[in-house]
Protein backbone atom coordinates (compact mmCIF):
# COMPACT_ATOMS: atom_id res chain seq x y z
CA UNK A 1 0.00 0.00 0.00
CA UNK A 2 2.73 2.46 1.21
CA UNK A 3 5.17 1.91 -2.23
CA UNK A 4 1.88 2.04 -4.34
CA UNK A 5 1.03 5.22 -2.68
CA UNK A 6 4.58 6.44 -3.12
CA UNK A 7 4.85 5.17 -6.96
CA UNK A 8 1.50 6.82 -7.66
CA UNK A 9 2.40 9.62 -6.43
CA UNK A 10 6.00 10.11 -7.80
CA UNK A 11 3.71 9.28 -11.71
CA UNK A 12 1.37 12.39 -10.41
CA UNK A 13 4.41 14.85 -9.84
CA UNK A 14 6.53 14.01 -12.36
CA UNK A 15 3.94 13.90 -14.44
CA UNK A 16 2.81 16.73 -14.30
CA UNK A 17 6.04 19.36 -13.64
CA UNK A 18 7.67 16.98 -16.21
CA UNK A 19 4.69 18.14 -18.63
CA UNK A 20 4.61 21.73 -17.35
CA UNK A 21 8.53 21.43 -18.23
CA UNK A 22 8.10 20.24 -21.82
CA UNK A 23 5.34 22.90 -22.76
CA UNK A 24 7.69 25.77 -21.42
CA UNK A 25 10.61 24.31 -23.69
CA UNK A 26 7.90 24.29 -26.55
CA UNK A 27 6.53 27.89 -25.53
CA UNK A 28 9.85 28.99 -25.37
CA UNK A 29 10.74 27.69 -28.51
CA UNK A 30 8.23 29.02 -30.78
CA UNK A 31 7.99 32.72 -29.42
CA UNK A 32 5.59 34.96 -27.56
CA UNK A 33 2.95 36.78 -29.30
CA UNK A 34 3.50 39.44 -31.21
CA UNK A 35 0.48 41.45 -28.76
CA UNK A 36 -1.96 40.68 -26.44
CA UNK A 37 -4.83 41.00 -29.38
CA UNK A 38 -6.79 37.63 -29.42
CA UNK A 39 -5.15 37.50 -33.77
CA UNK A 40 -1.52 37.17 -32.72
CA UNK A 41 -2.30 34.62 -29.67
CA UNK A 42 -4.64 32.33 -32.03
CA UNK A 43 -1.43 32.57 -34.42
CA UNK A 44 0.96 32.07 -31.60
CA UNK A 45 -1.53 28.85 -30.38
CA UNK A 46 -1.17 27.80 -33.74
CA UNK A 47 2.53 27.44 -33.64
CA UNK A 48 2.31 26.11 -30.74
CA UNK A 49 0.07 23.27 -31.24
CA UNK A 50 2.73 22.49 -34.15
CA UNK A 51 5.67 22.33 -31.86
CA UNK A 52 6.53 18.85 -30.51
CA UNK A 53 7.62 19.43 -27.11
CA UNK A 54 3.91 20.72 -26.60
CA UNK A 55 2.89 17.00 -27.94
CA UNK A 56 5.59 15.79 -24.65
CA UNK A 57 3.85 17.71 -22.60
CA UNK A 58 0.64 16.96 -22.88
CA UNK A 59 0.53 13.21 -22.57
CA UNK A 60 2.68 13.63 -19.44
CA UNK A 61 -0.29 16.00 -18.09
CA UNK A 62 -2.88 13.10 -18.98
CA UNK A 63 -0.28 10.12 -16.68
CA UNK A 64 -0.64 12.85 -13.86
CA UNK A 65 -4.35 13.41 -14.17
CA UNK A 66 -4.55 9.18 -14.55
CA UNK A 67 -2.80 9.13 -11.26
CA UNK A 68 -4.63 11.50 -9.57
CA UNK A 69 -7.58 9.43 -10.00
CA UNK A 70 -5.72 6.72 -8.84
CA UNK A 71 -4.80 7.66 -5.67
CA UNK A 72 -7.93 9.47 -5.33
CA UNK A 73 -9.26 5.72 -4.92
CA UNK A 74 -6.63 4.50 -2.95
CA UNK A 75 -5.88 7.25 -0.07
CA UNK A 76 -8.13 10.68 1.74
CA UNK A 77 -8.18 13.65 -0.57
CA UNK A 78 -7.19 15.28 2.24
CA UNK A 79 -3.50 13.60 2.18
CA UNK A 80 -3.55 13.55 -1.45
CA UNK A 81 -3.72 16.99 -2.80
CA UNK A 82 -1.69 18.44 0.08
CA UNK A 83 1.21 15.68 -0.98
CA UNK A 84 1.22 16.62 -3.98
CA UNK A 85 1.94 20.22 -3.21
CA UNK A 86 5.54 18.57 -3.66
CA UNK A 87 5.26 19.41 -7.42
CA UNK A 88 6.08 23.35 -6.18
CA UNK A 89 9.53 22.17 -5.05
CA UNK A 90 10.22 19.63 -7.79
CA UNK A 91 9.19 21.69 -10.66
CA UNK A 92 11.84 24.22 -9.42
CA UNK A 93 14.31 21.83 -9.45
CA UNK A 94 13.29 20.80 -13.19
CA UNK A 95 13.25 24.65 -14.16
CA UNK A 96 16.93 25.42 -12.58
CA UNK A 97 18.64 22.01 -13.92
CA UNK A 98 16.42 21.36 -17.14
CA UNK A 99 15.28 24.75 -18.27
CA UNK A 100 18.65 26.59 -16.82
CA UNK A 101 16.30 29.19 -14.89
CA UNK A 102 18.33 31.18 -12.01
CA UNK A 103 16.47 30.17 -9.59
CA UNK A 104 17.67 32.55 -6.68
CA UNK A 105 17.95 32.62 -2.88
CA UNK A 106 14.33 34.95 -2.51
CA UNK A 107 12.38 32.88 -5.12
CA UNK A 108 13.44 28.97 -3.37
CA UNK A 109 12.05 30.69 -0.24
CA UNK A 110 8.60 32.26 -1.86
CA UNK A 111 8.45 28.27 -3.48
CA UNK A 112 8.83 26.25 0.01
CA UNK A 113 6.48 28.85 1.59
CA UNK A 114 3.94 28.48 -1.42
CA UNK A 115 4.74 24.56 -1.43
CA UNK A 116 3.83 24.77 2.84
CA UNK A 117 1.00 27.00 2.31
CA UNK A 118 -0.90 25.33 -0.31
CA UNK A 119 -0.12 21.86 1.50
CA UNK A 120 -2.42 23.41 4.63
CA UNK A 121 -4.85 25.15 2.89
CA UNK A 122 -5.63 21.56 0.91
CA UNK A 123 -5.11 19.71 4.04
CA UNK A 124 -8.31 22.19 5.44
CA UNK B 1 7.57 51.97 -20.62
CA UNK B 2 10.83 50.38 -19.77
CA UNK B 3 10.79 46.65 -21.19
CA UNK B 4 11.93 44.85 -17.72
CA UNK B 5 8.80 46.86 -15.87
CA UNK B 6 6.59 45.86 -19.41
CA UNK B 7 7.34 42.29 -18.66
CA UNK B 8 6.70 42.44 -15.23
CA UNK B 9 2.79 43.99 -15.68
CA UNK B 10 2.14 41.88 -18.53
CA UNK B 11 3.33 38.54 -16.64
CA UNK B 12 0.61 39.73 -13.57
CA UNK B 13 -1.59 40.52 -16.25
CA UNK B 14 -1.89 36.60 -17.38
CA UNK B 15 -1.27 35.25 -13.98
CA UNK B 16 -4.28 36.77 -13.22
CA UNK B 17 -6.00 36.06 -15.89
CA UNK B 18 -5.08 32.49 -15.19
CA UNK B 19 -5.95 32.47 -11.95
CA UNK B 20 -9.97 34.13 -12.62
CA UNK B 21 -9.87 31.37 -15.42
CA UNK B 22 -8.98 28.62 -13.54
CA UNK B 23 -11.17 29.12 -10.22
CA UNK B 24 -14.25 30.18 -12.16
CA UNK B 25 -13.81 27.05 -14.36
CA UNK B 26 -13.52 24.54 -11.16
CA UNK B 27 -16.68 26.22 -9.33
CA UNK B 28 -18.83 26.33 -12.68
CA UNK B 29 -17.26 22.82 -13.39
CA UNK B 30 -18.27 21.72 -9.94
CA UNK B 31 -21.86 23.53 -10.09
CA UNK B 32 -22.68 21.84 -13.21
CA UNK B 33 -21.72 18.28 -11.73
CA UNK B 34 -24.31 18.80 -8.61
CA UNK B 35 -26.83 19.78 -11.29
CA UNK B 36 -26.37 16.27 -12.95
CA UNK B 37 -26.30 14.70 -9.68
CA UNK B 38 -24.61 11.45 -8.81
CA UNK B 39 -23.78 9.17 -11.27
CA UNK B 40 -24.96 5.47 -11.78
CA UNK B 41 -21.81 3.08 -12.42
CA UNK B 42 -24.09 1.69 -14.94
CA UNK B 43 -24.46 1.57 -18.65
CA UNK B 44 -27.77 3.39 -18.43
CA UNK B 45 -26.35 5.99 -15.37
CA UNK B 46 -22.97 6.82 -17.74
CA UNK B 47 -24.76 7.57 -20.85
CA UNK B 48 -27.41 9.41 -18.79
CA UNK B 49 -24.83 11.25 -17.16
CA UNK B 50 -22.90 11.91 -20.47
CA UNK B 51 -25.77 13.11 -22.12
CA UNK B 52 -26.82 15.63 -19.10
CA UNK B 53 -22.76 16.86 -19.27
CA UNK B 54 -22.33 17.77 -22.95
CA UNK B 55 -25.74 19.47 -22.67
CA UNK B 56 -25.45 21.19 -19.77
CA UNK B 57 -24.43 25.26 -20.74
CA UNK B 58 -22.74 25.37 -17.08
CA UNK B 59 -20.38 22.91 -17.91
CA UNK B 60 -19.48 24.33 -21.65
CA UNK B 61 -18.92 27.54 -19.68
CA UNK B 62 -16.43 25.79 -17.58
CA UNK B 63 -14.72 24.32 -20.02
CA UNK B 64 -14.41 27.52 -21.91
CA UNK B 65 -12.95 29.12 -19.09
CA UNK B 66 -10.69 26.38 -18.14
CA UNK B 67 -9.77 26.74 -22.12
CA UNK B 68 -8.85 30.26 -21.07
CA UNK B 69 -6.09 29.19 -18.18
CA UNK B 70 -4.80 27.17 -20.49
CA UNK B 71 -4.22 29.83 -22.94
CA UNK B 72 -2.92 31.84 -20.51
CA UNK B 73 -0.57 28.99 -19.07
CA UNK B 74 0.91 28.79 -22.56
CA UNK B 75 1.21 32.30 -23.25
CA UNK B 76 2.95 33.48 -20.49
CA UNK B 77 5.41 30.73 -20.50
CA UNK B 78 6.52 31.34 -23.91
CA UNK B 79 7.74 34.65 -22.74
CA UNK B 80 7.93 34.09 -18.22
CA UNK B 81 10.06 31.30 -16.22
CA UNK B 82 8.21 28.21 -15.05
CA UNK B 83 9.56 28.82 -11.63
CA UNK B 84 8.26 32.29 -11.70
CA UNK B 85 4.86 31.43 -13.00
CA UNK B 86 3.70 28.27 -11.19
CA UNK B 87 4.63 29.77 -7.39
CA UNK B 88 2.20 32.57 -8.58
CA UNK B 89 -0.45 30.86 -9.72
CA UNK B 90 -0.80 29.61 -5.90
CA UNK B 91 -2.32 32.80 -5.19
CA UNK B 92 -5.53 31.03 -6.43
CA UNK B 93 -5.65 28.95 -3.30
CA UNK B 94 -5.47 31.79 -1.15
CA UNK B 95 -8.08 33.56 -3.11
CA UNK B 96 -10.23 31.07 -2.79
CA UNK B 97 -10.79 30.95 0.56
CA UNK B 98 -11.31 35.13 0.72
CA UNK B 99 -14.01 34.29 -1.61
CA UNK B 100 -15.42 31.61 0.54
CA UNK B 101 -15.21 33.70 3.55
CA UNK B 102 -16.67 36.33 2.05
CA UNK B 103 -19.83 35.19 -0.55
CA UNK B 104 -20.15 31.66 1.40
CA UNK B 105 -19.28 32.37 4.88
CA UNK B 106 -17.83 29.30 5.09
CA UNK B 107 -15.91 28.97 8.55
CA UNK B 108 -12.32 28.29 7.85
CA UNK B 109 -9.76 26.30 10.33
CA UNK B 110 -6.51 28.57 11.56
CA UNK B 111 -4.59 25.40 9.63
CA UNK B 112 -5.96 27.22 6.49
CA UNK B 113 -5.52 30.89 7.79
CA UNK B 114 -1.93 29.81 8.45
CA UNK B 115 -1.29 28.45 4.75
CA UNK B 116 -3.29 31.33 3.45
CA UNK B 117 -0.30 33.61 4.81
CA UNK B 118 2.87 31.83 3.62
CA UNK B 119 0.99 31.72 0.19
CA UNK B 120 0.60 35.23 0.13
CA UNK B 121 4.34 36.10 1.86
CA UNK B 122 5.73 33.06 -0.68
CA UNK B 123 4.28 34.88 -4.06
CA UNK B 124 5.26 38.18 -2.93
CA UNK B 125 9.08 37.13 -2.78
CA UNK B 126 8.49 35.06 -5.78
CA UNK B 127 7.02 37.91 -7.42
CA UNK B 128 9.68 40.83 -6.81
CA UNK B 129 11.80 38.44 -8.53
CA UNK B 130 12.49 38.90 -12.38
CA UNK B 131 9.97 37.01 -14.21
CA UNK B 132 12.52 36.09 -16.91
CA UNK B 133 16.03 35.10 -16.40
CA UNK B 134 16.90 32.97 -19.52
CA UNK B 135 17.37 34.41 -23.46
CA UNK B 136 14.41 34.14 -25.38
CA UNK B 137 15.15 33.51 -28.97
CA UNK B 138 15.02 36.41 -30.65
CA UNK B 139 17.63 37.77 -28.09
CA UNK B 140 19.77 35.20 -28.42
CA UNK B 141 19.55 35.46 -32.13
CA UNK B 142 20.51 39.14 -32.02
Amino acid sequence: MHLQFIAGLAALILGSTGGEIAITRGMKAVEEPSRLRPKAVLQFLARAVRNGWFWTGVPLMALSFFALLLLLSWAPITLVIPASALSYVVGTLGAKFILDEDVSIARWVGVILVCVGVALVAAG
Amino acid sequence: MPSEKRLRIKTLVMVFAMIVCANAGDLLLKYGMVQVGTVELTAHGLSQAFWQTVTSPVIWLAIFFLSGFMVSYMTVLSWADYSYVMPAGAFGYAALTFLAVVFLHEPVSPRRWVGVVLICVGVLLVGQTRPRTTEVPSEAAA
